[in-house]
């Protein structure tokens, strides 16, 4: 966390130009390396087709419990799939969507945050006030009432997540180039009748890259609750691709029954978002610790 | 003091202005809004019709011009489903909502602060662990699954709290634990950072070394200070909750806005949606105008920055 900024009453350590990695931030990537590996290689590691129907298995328990098969280690949901290889499968979704709305909030937010803050004046107001009003709106109302109206396909969730959570790179991008464009290089630079395109992106954008990787690993993690959510909602990536978010829908309904179902994608979906977290905890101290986000 | 005033409420309301043409435009994302209004077989005469009735052959500036000017009055139309003004099926359902969100924001504040006051000067004791720990899973918790758990082991599994509707205080405990907790883990996140960052101000060792007791530093000097931060942060984390608000809602089938906001937009009651989208973030920028009138009272420097700048 902050520690880093308090002052101890020891005597100064040797520099150390990077802090080692904590248990956490190992932590973190081990999860985060295992999650993606197992999305990826799903095809190869599901025991099952996850969209195929064993109405004869159906609700069977874990492997663990008296009803449950050993075949299906997580257990059966209520068509009688099995929920590991769902999860497995899920999984391609929920990162894959993920990194494709982080990826566009990222270009969209980097994009207007770096005019704003380098053409200030007009642009930076105009700017900033649009920032307002995406904070001001109920983002998930919004991108409900979208992908209703648009219909909820893989494209349609990725373009409204990225549209609605550019603002954050914004705001970091924008206060961040404020002050590097007062510094020497870039005034040198400018003096030297660099244009503003050139300017931006050799010598402006490669000195605010810290704060945006920091920036979009904590987004990352939102996304995945996000795109969830919208899932659950029943306006997320549509059945029968298999997405965590609809795994909880469904299993909401078997609540009282068949605790599995609801269970497991839920705790999918939360070590993989704690993971994220920790690999962004971890980049920004190592990066830079007087970040605060 | 008056002319930082003045140039909020400016801002607040060109932001209104601009979620406005988000509303605006939310209507006509959809294609002909007739579609939605008339049955499938409607003929083309009737349609025709009800276009010119609802004025949707003006320009689309003049549409939105009228839209606003009925929208500041309140008057977000009929609901489509419902068939009675927009507005008044808010108001009705927006105390609910508003218990709800004031019940899980009061609920984080009381248990983060002190918790996170409590590691910070303690700082690496279990205590300290312990309260790290619960700030991580809080912050990787998505409230739907929160809320399914919840549902599983106190409703189902135990019988404590009922597991839907809105009866009483006992139906209020669980939605308001399962929307308070992402935010608890932040602000014990807040509180704890930023207590440790005074706790190192040199005015607080200047306090220390001249006597003043170790109760009154840490709860006098320290925490006023430390309240800062954690002030602007309640009013965007209010909005923020506001939005959680629907999926709680949902799942605990809690009579409220976001429940109604959920059912508007699955039965394509796009008045509705406007109307409630628009609400929101009146009340959103409403709180946000006043956290930002408390912290400059709190805080008087910020007042003479933003002029410097």
């Amino acid at each position: 966390m902050t520690d880093a900024a308090v002052a101890t009453d020891a005597l100064p350590a040797p520099a150390r130009v990077r802090p080692r990695p904590s248990f956490r931030a190992v932590f973190g990537i081990t999860v985060l390396l295992l999650m993606s590996a197992s999305a990826l290689l799903a095809p190869r590691l599901a025991p099952w087709d996850p969209s195929r129907q064993m109405l004869l298995k159906r609700l069977r328990p874990p492997a663990w419990e008296a009803r449950g098969l050993r075949e299906h280690p997580l257990g059966t949901d209520h068509l009688g799939r099995d929920i590991l290889s769902r999860i497995l499968y899920g999984g391609r979704v929920s990162l894959g969507v993920s990194l494709s709305s982080v990826a566009l909030a990222a270009t969209l937010g980097v994009g207007l945050g770096l005019s704003a803050g380098f053409f200030g004046g007009r642009t930076d107001a105009i700017i900033m006030r649009v920032v307002d009003v995406f904070l001001a709106v109920p983002y998930i109302l919004l991108a409900m009432g979208v992908v209703f109206a648009l219909g909820p396909s893989l494209l349609n969730v990725i373009l409204v997540m990225g549209a609605t959570r550019w603002v954050q790179f914004a705001r970091i991008v924008r206060a961040d180039v404020l002050s590097i464009r007062e510094r020497e290089f870039v005034v040198g630079a400018r003096a030297r009748g660099n244009r503003a395109p050139r300017l931006l992106l050799r010598h402006v954008l490669p000195n605010a890259l810290t704060p945006i990787i920091v920036v979009a690993t904590l987004e990352l993690a939102f996304m995945i609750i996000y795109e969830s959510a919208l899932s659950f909602l029943g306006l997320g990536v549509q059945p029968p691709t298999p997405t965590w978010g609809w795994m909880l829908a469904d299993g909401r309904n078997y609540i009282a029954t068949a605790w599995w179902l609801a269970t497991f994608p839920g705790l999918a979906i939360m070590l993989t978002v704690l993971a994220v977290n920790l690999l962004g905890d971890w980049l920004r101290d190592a990066l830079d610790p007087r970040l605060r986000l | 003091m008056l002319a930082y005033l003045a140039r909020r409420l400016l801002q607040s309301v060109l932001v209104l202005l601009g979620v406005s043409v988000i509303v605006f435009g939310l209507l006509h994302l959809t294609g002909d809004p007739t579609r939605l209004l008339l049955p499938l077989e409607a003929r083309e005469e009737d349609v025709r019709q009800l276009r010119a009735l609802l004025g949707l052959d003006d320009p689309l500036w003049v549409q939105y011009v009228r839209f606003l000017s009925h929208a500041v009055r309140g008057d977000f139309g009929l609901s489509f489903k419902h068939q009675v003004p927009a507005l008044g099926l808010i108001l009705d359902t927006l105390p609910a909502t508003l218990e709800l969100t004031a019940a899980g924001l009061g609920l984080a504040l009381i248990v983060a602060v002190p918790l996170g006051i409590l590691a910070a000067l303690r700082r690496n004791s279990l205590l300290d662990a312990i309260c790290s720990i619960g700030v991580l899973v809080g912050q990787a918790m998505p409230v739907y699954w929160l809320g399914l758990l919840l549902i599983m082991v106190f409703a189902v599994g135990l019988g404590w709290f009922p597991a839907a509707g809105r009866e009483g205080v006992r139906s209020l405990v669980l939605p308001a634990i399962a929307l308070g907790a992402f935010s608890m883990a932040r602000l014990a996140r807040l509180a704890r950072s930023g207590m440790l960052e005074v706790l190192a101000q040199d005015y607080v060792r200047t306090a220390r070394a001249a006597g003043v007791r170790a109760f009154v530093v840490t709860y006098k000097y320290a925490l006023k200070n430390a309240a800062i931060p954690l002030v602007t942060v309640v009013g965007l984390e209010f909005g923020i909750l506001l939005g959680g608000a629907v999926i709680t809602e949902t799942i605990f089938a809690w009579p409220g806005v976001g429940r109604l906001a959920v059912d508007a937009i699955f039965s394509r009651d796009y008045p509705l949606v406007q109307a409630i989208v628009a609400v929101l973030a009146t009340l959103f920028v409403a709180i946000n105008l006043l956290v930002d009138l408390v912290y400059t009272y709190l805080d008087p420097r910020i007042v003479y920055v933003r002029r410097a700048r």
